[in-house]
C-alpha cells in the first residue's frame, strides 16, 4: 500500500461518511537538530514522525482528524472521524462555505538540494558547532551557542476533487550567538541572525554562512556592548539592516495580510488585522517605495513550495504595490468568503495539524540604494540590526521591536555603538515613513512562526533589503 | 501498553549496545479542540499522537531520538539511528547519568468523560457560550486533552501516569472591544459555557468607547488571566536552574527578592489542569516552593542542570531542556491567606460588570486611582537578566477611581521588569482565590489569583 493509497482511502471514507469535500495529507518527516554551548554538545536529537491528517467538509462545517499510522484501517478511521467531527461542528453553524477553484493537479515537486543535510556526517556537523562555540568562548563569550536544524519532509496530498500531489521539501540552517553577562545585564550578538539563517536548501546553505569567520567579531561586539552607551530616547531617522527588516515585514505586514485574521477567524488568539477588505486595492499601506510580494517560488527561500497544503500551485502575487494594499494571504474557503479568486497560502505544521492560512515568502522588493548610501545621506539617525525582541498588538498595528546592536549616524557617518536599541511605532505610519530602500536582498528564513490552536510552527521566508525610515521613536525602555 | 513499548525499546538498545545507558518515554497525547469564530465553529479537530522518545549515552557520548512510528520496524529504526548518532557525536562531558529507581506519587484519578469526550460535548459548551454572549460575536475554543506517559530506563526506574484537562478560552466582541473568559479544569463538567460566555460579554460591553490615557506609571489590578503571564515568563527565564547557572536569570537563591506577600509554588499534582507526577527523565515530581514569603528558595532543575551546580533534579526535565533549561509548568501564586495552598473558603462569585469575579473586585475596591487589566499580551523579554518585558494590554482595561470602575481605556503598551513589579512594597494586595488557566505555550497549567501592584510602567498608548 502506498502513501497515496492511504490518503485516497481516507478521502473516500470521509465522503462515504457524508462529506461533500475531503482532502488528506500523508506526511513523513525526519528532523535533526544539534545545539552546542561553549565547545560542548548540549543536545543532539533525531526525530521522525509520520501519519495522516484528513479534512472533511460536511454541509458548511469542517472537521479534521489525524492518526499516526499509515495503514488502510487508520486512513479509513481518520476519514470517518473527520466527517463525524464536521457533523458536530454543524451544531453551531456558520454561513455557507465555498471553495475557490483549484486545478486538480497530478504533480511531483522537490526543493533544490545540492548536499543532503541528513547525509552530512554527524561528526562533521558536531565539529563545526564545537569548534565555533569553543572559539567564541575563548574569545570572551560567557555563553557561546551554536545550533543547526534540518527538516526533510515528504508529503502526499489527495483531494476529492482529484488532486494527487507529492512533494519533497528539504530545509536546513544554522547560526551562532555570543552572550556576555555584565552587571545586571546581558548582551548578545548573533550571526547571521538569532537562531540562524534557514532555507529550503541543502547543507550548502550552512557552508555558505561560514560561521567560523564571524565568531570572534560577534564576541568582540557583544563585549563592547557592555560598555556602550544606551540607545538614546527620542525621535530620529532609523536605518534598519535587512535581518531586522525581515522581522518588521513578518510582524507588521505578513500577519496583517493573513485573510483568516482579517475575517476574524483568529480573533480570540493570534488576533485580527487592522486591514479592512473594503479598502483592498485603495488603502495606502506605505510609501511608494513599498512593494511587498507573496512569492513561494523563490528558490531556496524558507517559505517555498510547489503546492500549498490545499493543492494550489505556487504563484507570485503582490500584497502591496507602490505603497497600496492589493493582496492577501488566502485559503480556498477564506478567499471565497472574501469574494477573491485566489488562494495558495494554506499550510500545516505536519500531518497532525489543521492546514491554515500561513505566510510563504513575504518579501520587500529592492530599491536603488546601498546601505552605505543610506548612511551617507543621513545627518542624524541610528542604524539597528539583528532582532532581539518583538511585540505587536492583536491588530498588527502597535509594535515595539528591539535589536541586538545599534550605531549612531552623525553627518553621514557611523558613530558610536549603542546598546539596547529599541524602536516603536504604528504599522502604516511607519511604512509610510520609508524614504530610502536598499538594493541588496537577503531571503531571511524564519523557522519559528507561531499561529493557531493547537499551536503550529510555520517556516516563512522574507527576502528584503535594508531600508530607512523618518521620524521614528527610539530608545523605549523599562 | 505504553510501558511495554518502553521496555521493548530498552531491550532493543541492550541487544544493540549492552553497556549503553538508555531511557525511554512513551508519550500518548489525545487532543481535541473545537474552535469557533464569528459565533460559529470553524475549526474542529482531533489528533492522536504517540511519540516514543529515546535518549542514550554510550562511550561518553549522548544522543536523543524520537518517532511516532511505533511498530516493530519503527522502533528498531529509532534504536539503530540513535545508537549510531551517539557514536558519531562529539563527547558529552556533562552527562548527568540516569535517574535511579524511585517511587512516584500516584497522579489524581482521570475523569473519563474528559479524557474521552466526544465532539458533541465540546460543541455544546461552545453553543452555550455563543448564546450567553447574547448577540455579540464570539470566538475561542473548548478543548479536551488526555495525556498518558510511560517511562523506563536501564537503571531500573519505570513509571506510568495519565492526566486530563478541559479548557475553554474565548472572547465576546462588542465592535472592536473584546472581553474574555478563560478556565482550565480537570473535568469537562466544570466548564460552564454559559457562565464563561456571560462573563466575556459583560467585559466586552463594558469596554465600549474606551478613552486614551497617557503613558506613565499606574497602580494596577491584574486579573488572574494577566497574572499568569508573569508566572510563565518568570518560570521560563527566572526559576530555570540552567539560566541561573549561566547567570542569565534574575534569581538569587535565599534572597528576599519579592514582596513578603508573594509565595510561588510549582505543584503538578494540584495543577487544576494537566499535571504529571514525573518528568521525561523519570524523576518524581513534588510540590516545589520557588518563593516563600518573598524569599527565593528554589529553582527548577533537570538532572543536567542540577549536576552542574551540585543540586538534585526537581523533576522538571522536558524535551529540549538540555538547551532551554528546566521549566516549572504548574506554577501557582498562592492567594492571600493561603500559605498552605488549601484554598479554604467559598469560591468567588460572578458579579455584574467587567471585573472577573468578587475576589478581583475586592482588590479593585482598594484602589484610589489605577487600572484594571484583563490580559497581558504578546509579551517579549528585552533582557532575561532583568526580565524587562514589553507587551500590551488586551481584552479589557478600565480606569479605577476611588475604588470604582469609571471608564474603559484603550490598550496600552508596557515595558516593565516583572520581578521589580513584584518587589518589596510593590504588592499591595493578592486575591483570595486562584484560578487555573490554560497556557498558550503548550501543556502548562498555571494558577493565579488577582494581584494589586503599586506600579506598572506603561510606555505607549494606542497613538504610538
Amino acid at each position: 500500500m502506498t502513501q497515496f493509497d492511504v490518503a485516497t482511502i481516507a478521502v473516500e471514507a470521509a465522503l462515504a461518511a457524508g462529506a461533500r469535500y475531503a482532502d488528506a495529507r500523508v506526511m513523513h518527516r525526519r528532523s535533526e537538530s544539534m545545539n552546542a554551548r561553549n565547545g560542548d554538545i548540549e543536545e543532539l536529537s533525531q526525530d521522525e514522525d509520520a501519519g495522516v491528517g484528513v479534512r472533511a467538509l460536511v454541509g458548511s462545517s469542517w472537521g479534521f482528524s489525524a492518526i499516526p499510522d499509515l495503514s488502510d484501517l487508520s486512513g479509513r478511521k481518520a476519514g470517518e472521524m473527520a466527517a463525524a467531527i464536521a457533523a458536530a461542528s454543524a451544531s453551531v453553524p456558520g454561513p455557507p462555505v465555498d471553495l475557490v477553484p483549484s486545478v486538480a493537479a497530478t504533480a511531483s515537486w522537490s526543493s533544490p538540494c545540492e548536499i543532503d543535510p541528513l547525509s552530512v556526517p554527524l561528526s562533521d556537523k558536531g565539529d563545526l558547532l564545537v569548534s565555533v562555540t569553543a572559539a567564541m568562548h575563548a574569545a570572551g563569550a560567557d555563553q557561546a551557542e551554536g545550533v543547526y536544524q534540518v527538516w526533510d519532509t515528504l508529503k502526499w496530498f489527495v483531494s476529492s476533487e482529484g488532486h494527487r500531489i507529492d512533494q519533497h521539501i528539504r530545509e536546513c540552517g544554522a547560526g551562532v550567538s555570543a552572550t556576555v553577562i555584565g552587571d545586571g545585564e546581558t548582551q548578545r550578538r548573533s550571526y547571521p541572525s538569532y537562531r540562524g539563517q534557514y532555507g529550503t536548501s541543502g547543507w550548502e546553505l550552512v557552508h555558505s554562512l561560514d560561521l567560523a569567520a564571524h565568531a570572534e567579531r560577534i564576541t568582540a561586539e557583544a563585549n563592547a556592548l557592555l560598555t556602550a552607551p544606551v540607545c538614546p530616547a527620542g525621535t530620529t531617522t532609523l536605518v534598519l539592516g535587512s535581518e531586522q527588516m525581515a522581522l518588521q515585514i513578518h510582524e507588521s505586514v505578513g500577519h496583517a495580510i493573513e485573510l483568516d485574521r482579517i475575517l476574524g477567524w483568529e480573533a480570540a488568539f493570534a488576533g485580527t488585522s487592522w486591514l479592512d477588505l473594503t479598502q483592498l486595492g485603495s488603502l495606502r499601506y506605505g510609501s511608494e517605495l513599498m512593494n511587498i510580494t507573496v512569492d513561494p517560488t523563490v528558490p531556496g527561500a524558507l517559505g517555498s513550495f510547489g503546492f500549498d497544503d490545499e493543492g494550489t500551485a505556487a504563484t507570485v502575487r503582490h500584497a502591496v504595490r507602490d505603497g497600496v494594499w492589493v493582496g492577501v494571504l488566502a485559503g480556498r474557503d477564506s478567499a471565497a468568503v472574501a469574494g477573491l479568486d485566489y488562494a495558495g497560502s494554506v499550510r500545516s505544521d505536519g500531518w497532525a495539524r489543521l492546514p491554515m492560512v500561513r505566510m510563504t515568502n513575504v518579501g520587500l522588493q529592492p530599491g536603488p540604494h546601498s546601505l552605505d548610501e543610506m548612511i551617507a545621506s543621513t545627518g542624524d539617525g541610528i542604524l539597528m540590526d539583528i532582532n532581539r525582541s518583538w511585540s505587536i498588538d492583536d491588530k498588527r498595528l502597535n509594535f515595539q521591536f528591539g535589536c541586538e546592536i545599534g550605531w549612531e549616524i552623525k553627518n553621514g557617518k557611523l558613530g558610536r555603538m549603542l546598546k539596547n536599541p529599541t524602536y516603536t511605532g504604528i504599522g502604516p505610519q511607519f511604512w509610510r515613513s520609508m524614504d530610502m530602500l536598499g538594493a541588496e536582498v537577503v531571503a531571511w528564513g524564519t523557522p519559528n512562526c507561531g499561529k493557531g490552536q493547537p499551536g503550529q510552527t510555520g517556516h516563512t521566508g522574507h527576502p528584503t533589503p535594508p531600508a530607512r525610515f523618518a521620524g521614528v521613536r527610539v530608545g523605549v525602555r523599562g | 501498553m505504553s510501558l511495554e513499548i518502553a521496555a521493548q525499546v530498552l531491550d532493543l538498545v541492550r541487544t544493540a549496545s549492552p553497556t549503553t545507558e538508555a531511557e525511554v518515554t512513551v508519550d500518548q497525547t489525545d487532543l481535541a479542540l473545537t474552535r469557533f469564530a464569528n459565533s460559529f465553529i470553524h475549526q474542529n479537530l482531533a489528533e492522536s499522537i504517540s511519540t516514543v522518545r529515546l535518549r542514550l549515552h554510550t562511550d561518553g557520548r549522548t544522543a536523543t531520538g524520537s518517532t511516532t512510528v511505533t511498530d516493530g520496524d519503527g522502533l528498531r529504526a529509532l534504536v539503530e539511528r540513535t545508537v549510531t548518532a551517539a557514536l558519531l557525536c562529539p563527547p558529552d562531558p556533562l552527562w548527568p547519568g540516569l535517574a535511579p529507581a524511585a517511587t512516584v506519587a500516584p497522579a489524581p484519578p482521570v475523569d473519563e468523560e474528559t479524557a474521552y469526550a466526544d465532539p458533541g460535548a465540546r460543541a455544546a459548551r461552545v453553543r452555550a457560550f455563543v448564546l450567553a454572549a447574547d448577540g455579540l460575536e464570539a470566538a475561542g475554543y473548548c478543548s479536551t486533552l488526555r495525556w498518558a506517559i510511560s517511562f523506563a530506563n536501564s537503571a531500573g526506574q519505570s513509571a506510568t501516569a495519565e492526566t486530563a484537562e478541559a479548557a475553554m478560552d474565548a472572547i465576546a466582541r462588542a465592535g472592536t472591544c473584546d472581553g474574555v473568559a478563560r478556565l482550565a479544569a480537570n473535568r469537562l463538567a466544570d466548564l460552564d459555557g454559559a457562565v464563561l460566555g456571560a462573563r466575556a460579554a459583560a467585559k466586552a460591553v463594558a469596554s465600549k468607547d474606551p478613552v486614551e490615557l497617557p503613558p506613565g506609571r499606574y497602580e494596577v489590578v491584574l486579573e488572574p488571566t494577566a497574572v499568569v503571564d508573569l508566572l510563565q515568563l518568570m518560570a521560563i527565564y527566572g526559576f530555570n536552574g540552567k539560566s541561573v547557572a549561566e547567570r542569565q536569570s534574575f534569581v538569587e537563591l535565599n534572597a528576599a527578592q519579592f514582596d513578603p506577600a508573594v509565595t510561588l509554588v510549582d505543584d503538578p499534582l494540584d495543577a487544576g489542569g494537566a499535571g504529571l507526577p514525573f518528568d521525561v527523565e523519570g524523576t518524581p515530581k513534588r510540590r516545589l516552593t520557588l518563593v516563600d514569603a518573598g524569599v527565593t528558595r528554589a529553582v527548577a532543575h533537570d538532572r543536567r542542570s542540577a549536576a552542574q551546580v551540585g543540586a538534585e533534579s526537581t523533576g522538571h526535565a522536558m524535551p529540549g531542556a538540555a538547551s532551554w533549561g528546566a521549566i516549572a509548568t504548574n506554577v501557582q501564586l498562592l492567594p492571600a491567606g493561603d500559605r498552605a495552598g488549601d484554598r479554604a473558603g467559598a469560591p468567588p462569585a460572578e458579579i455584574e460588570g467587567p471585573v472577573a469575579d468578587s475576589a478581583a473586585a475586592a482588590l479593585v475596591a482598594q484602589v484610589g486611582r489605577g487600572l484594571l487589566v484583563t490580559d497581558n499580551w504578546y509579551t517579549r523579554v528585552l533582557d532575561p537578566r532583568t526580565l524587562v518585558v514589553t507587551g500590551l494590554t488586551r481584552n479589557g482595561v478600565w480606569l479605577i477611581e476611588d475604588g470604582q470602575i469609571t471608564q474603559p481605556v484603550q490598550n496600552l503598551r508596557f515595558t516593565q521588569s516583572y520581578p521589580d513589579a513584584l518587589g518589596s512594597g510593590g504588592v499591595l494586595g493578592i486575591g483570595t482565590h486562584s484560578v487555573a488557566l490554560p497556557s498558550g505555550w503548550g501543556i502548562m497549567t498555571y494558577r493565579a489569583p488577582a494581584l494589586r501592584l503599586a506600579s506598572w510602567n506603561y510606555t505607549g498608548n494606542a497613538s504610538g
